[in-house]
């Protein structure tokens, strides 16, 4: 269970020195318990009590790491019920499947595509995070072939999924450097698995047919200090599995109920035939709580939308997302194209961006570091102003690709015109452009034709 | 043991939103639990798919969407039949693009005239979108209103600058009315705290959250909209308990993600499959957050999206 405020409070040293940036040391202990800080910004609390601490201290959904090396994911660690709470901490993992009973080219292939999936898109490249190798065939040589097979052609963590308990124990034990996940506990063999956790260290999955069944096994292997667990309530029945997920999470963050605080794992792939289905019961889990997703296959007409939406929910609700500051290319330019200036606002520039290239006017696009605000924002907080603008621009390196030297500047800061001017100096002149980005395009286009 | 969900306790309802009128009509809203959390409070109307028609054949739509209306582009009446029939749309979105003062500048009353024909050949019922500047659409509106007296149909939009014309349209021949606001619950309060003052019924009301699609802000719309249905359901906050409608298929259709072709980016796949996805996934979105009417255009995402509603409720 949670410590309250008080309880933390006794542990604390009670000395009022404001290290911690609170003016007192209940002040600091009560945004602890509302999980607001971090313990350590306490810089003189004793180890004792941050032993005692730890346990209570714990997000109500525990951290789970997958896989060894620089692959490696992490889930759980969650907190709300809802991002804009505070926002969804660690982004769900997307596996692929293989199955044991296709041909070595057919798994070398799959392997390959799924390495080969990697999209830039706000300074994060987007890629699957694991492969789940399925024992369809029921034959474990079969499946140890498989999965050494994948092993060798990749450095993603692997989840191993079997319905026979000694095949999974053989497999953890060959590849437990890899730390893969194994699926799955069940309550008539819940000792096979705290053996393969206490052996291998391999994460485990639980599986339950109701979570009545799954809370049964977690008390078990919480009795016997296995961590590393993850939750497979999966009736794989869609409106099931979506209450099932809703009240793990409510349960666990609500009640504080440790039996189900851990992230959960769930199969779209094994819900439907139907690709657009699976993509959409996937982008449902995303958004509600599903820590771990598998996926049947690498469509990239299925997975390039569903790494952006997870790239969407999981974005800090507190702080805007930022493009680099940079000149953007658009439409391939030349020295006499007209030149833009917003903010790194990514929406914004997300926005401005995809007018410009549907205008199909080759423009230069100056992308300003304003720390992800919006102009207006930015304007009234000072940071995109005539001096530092012209900075900007200056240091852009545009004035070396353009003969034309006049800048577009939005609607909304029009007041800007002639300080900027003045600040750049040097004949620069600015233009004023529209205030809404869908008017960009017929501007533009009469603009060029000037 | 048995285990007991732990359940919110709602103290609000989401208003019902009456639209059509006779064997057309059909309630929106209602529901007094999260979206498709049924195991703790009555949903008693599914949410709607309103599928869109032009007054106009429109400009820059990808081959992959505008193949399958291309016949009936040139007619509206026939487009919305198609859309009822062949696709399954629950309601029609008609959108008056001629009335923009920088195109055809059409005056309200043949524009009026339009809607009529629409909604008087179709047993569905029907939402007007307006474009242009406020002031145009609400000249506008006034007079659809007027041609559409008691028939319920739904006209977007009013803003925080212009919004008595329009509601007193709506009061004046009992039509419904979209408030919109810019991803802000407390604009969306506002606004429709001035609506209800004029006078017009709060369930007269729906609210447009200016939807953004994947990739584009879609989730400050996800944000925006769990934040509305929180406070209408647990907090009890009547000026959010309005149905939300989103016009999401323009924000999707216009994105380069889906109007770019596999041979320009093969790694974004198959264009037509990635475009259903894409305003498939949008819709999910928005109603896992609380969509009561989603508009949309491609039929297969349409289909989709009826299928996940059925498995889901």
């Amino acid at each position: 269970m949670a410590l309250s405020g008080l309880d933390i409070f006794k542990k604390l040293p009670k000395t009022n020195c404001k290290d911690c940036g609170f003016p007192t040391c209940l002040a600091f202990a009560m945004q602890l318990a509302a999980g607001k800080v971090e313990l350590e910004k306490c810089p003189h609390v004793s180890e004792e009590a941050k032993k005692d601490l730890a346990e209570a201290s714990q997000p109500p959904v525990l951290k789970v790491e997958v896989g060894s090396g620089d692959q490696s994911f992490i889930v759980g660690e969650e907190t709300v019920m809802f991002r804009h709470d505070r926002t969804f901490v660690n982004a769900s993992a997307f596996a692929v499947t293989v199955k044991d009973d296709m041909d070595d080219r057919q798994i070398e292939e799959t392997v390959k595509d799924i390495n080969s999936i990697s999209y830039e898109r706000v300074g994060e490249t987007l890629t699957i995070n694991a492969v789940c190798i399925k024992n369809s065939s029921g034959d474990r040589s079969k499946f140890l072939d498989a999965v050494s097979k994948v092993s060798s052609l990749t450095g993603k963590p692997m989840i191993f999924v079997s319905g026979d308990a000694e095949t999974l124990k053989e497999a953890a034990e060959k590849f437990k450097d890899r730390r893969p996940l194994i699926h799955a506990a069940k309550k008539d063999n819940i000792e096979v698995f705290e053996g393969i956790n206490r052996d291998t260290g391999c994460p485990i999955v639980v599986r339950g047919e109701t979570i009545d069944e799954v809370i049964e096994i977690t008390e078990k292997l919480r009795e016997a200090g296995v961590k590393n667990v993850v939750i497979d309530a999966g009736t794989r029945d869609l409106k099931s599995d979506f209450v099932n997920q809703v009240a793990i999470r409510a349960a666990a963050v609500k009640k504080q109920e440790r039996r189900l605080g851990y992230p959960t794992i769930v199969f779209p792939d094994e819900m439907t035939d139907d690709l657009h289905k699976e993509a959409l019961i996937a982008s449902l889990f995303v958004a509600k709580y599903g820590a771990i997703i598998v996926l049947s296959g690498t469509d990239r007409q299925n997975i390039f939308p569903l790494l952006i939406y997870r790239q969407n929910i999981y974005t800090d609700p507190r702080r805007p997302m930022q493009v680099e500051e940079k000149v953007y290319e658009i439409n391939n330019p030349d020295e006499n194209s007209p030149i833009l200036i917003t903010t790194n606002f990514s929406l914004t520039y997300f926005i401005i961006s995809g007018e410009v290239e549907a205008s199909k006017v080759p423009s230069w696009l100056l992308v300003m570091n304003v720390e992800g605000q919006s102009v207006l924002t930015a304007w009234a907080a000072g940071k995109f102003v005539p001096e530092l603008i012209a900075q900007f621009v200056k240091k852009s390196g545009i004035t070396e690709k353009v003969k034309r030297k006049e800048i577009i500047i939005p609607g909304y800061v029009a007041q800007l015109q002639g300080e900027l001017e003045d600040e750049l100096g040097e004949g620069w002149k600015i233009s004023v452009g529209p205030r809404e980005a869908g008017e960009v395009p017929k501007f533009l286009k009469s603009y060029a034709a000037k | 043991m048995v285990f007991e969900i732990p359940k919110n306790s709602y103290n609000g309802k989401i208003n019902n939103l009456k639209l059509g009128v006779g064997n057309s009509q059909i309630m929106v809203g209602g529901e007094a639990a999260l979206p498709f959390h049924g195991f703790e409070g009555d949903i008693p109307n599914r949410p709607i798919i309103a599928m869109e028609v032009y007054d106009a054949e429109p400009s820059g739509w990808p081959e992959t969407v505008s193949k399958y209306f291309k016949d009936v582009f040139s007619d509206p009446v026939k487009w919305a039949r198609k859309n009822i029939e062949e696709y399954g749309a629950d309601a029609i979105c008609l959108k008056l693009t001629r009335i923009a003062p920088d195109g055809e500048n059409q005056g309200p009353e043949e524009a009026a005239e339009l809607t009529k024909k629409v909604r008087e050949s179709i047993d569905k019922p029907l939402i007007v979108y307006g474009t242009g500047p406020i002031e145009k659409i609400a000249e506008v509106m006034k007079r659809v209103s007027e041609r559409n007296a008691d028939s319920n149909i739904l006209m977007g939009w009013a803003e925080e600058d212009s919004y008595k014309t329009i509601a007193a349209a709506a009061m004046g021949y009992n039509n419904n009315v979209i408030s919109l606001n810019q991803l802000d619950v407390n604009i969306a309060k506002q606004l429709n705290i001035l609506l209800t003052q004029l006078g017009l019924s709060p369930d007269r009301i729906a609210m447009d959250p200016a939807s953004s699609g994947l990739g584009y802000g879609l989730e400050y719309c996800h944000s925006a909209m769990e934040r509305l249905k929180i406070a209408a359901l647990l907090q009890d906050d009547k000026m959010t308990q309005m149905p939300i409608i989103n016009d999401i298929a323009p924000e999707v259709w216009k994105v380069k993600e889906v109007k770019e072709s596999e041979a320009n980016y093969p790694e974004w796949g198959d264009q037509e499959e990635r475009g259903i996805n894409w305003e498939a996934i949008s819709c999910m979105s928005l109603l896992i957050s609380g969509s009561n009417i989603l508009v949309m255009r491609h039929p297969g995402a349409v289909s989709l999206i009826k299928q996940m509603i059925d498995m889901l409720l």
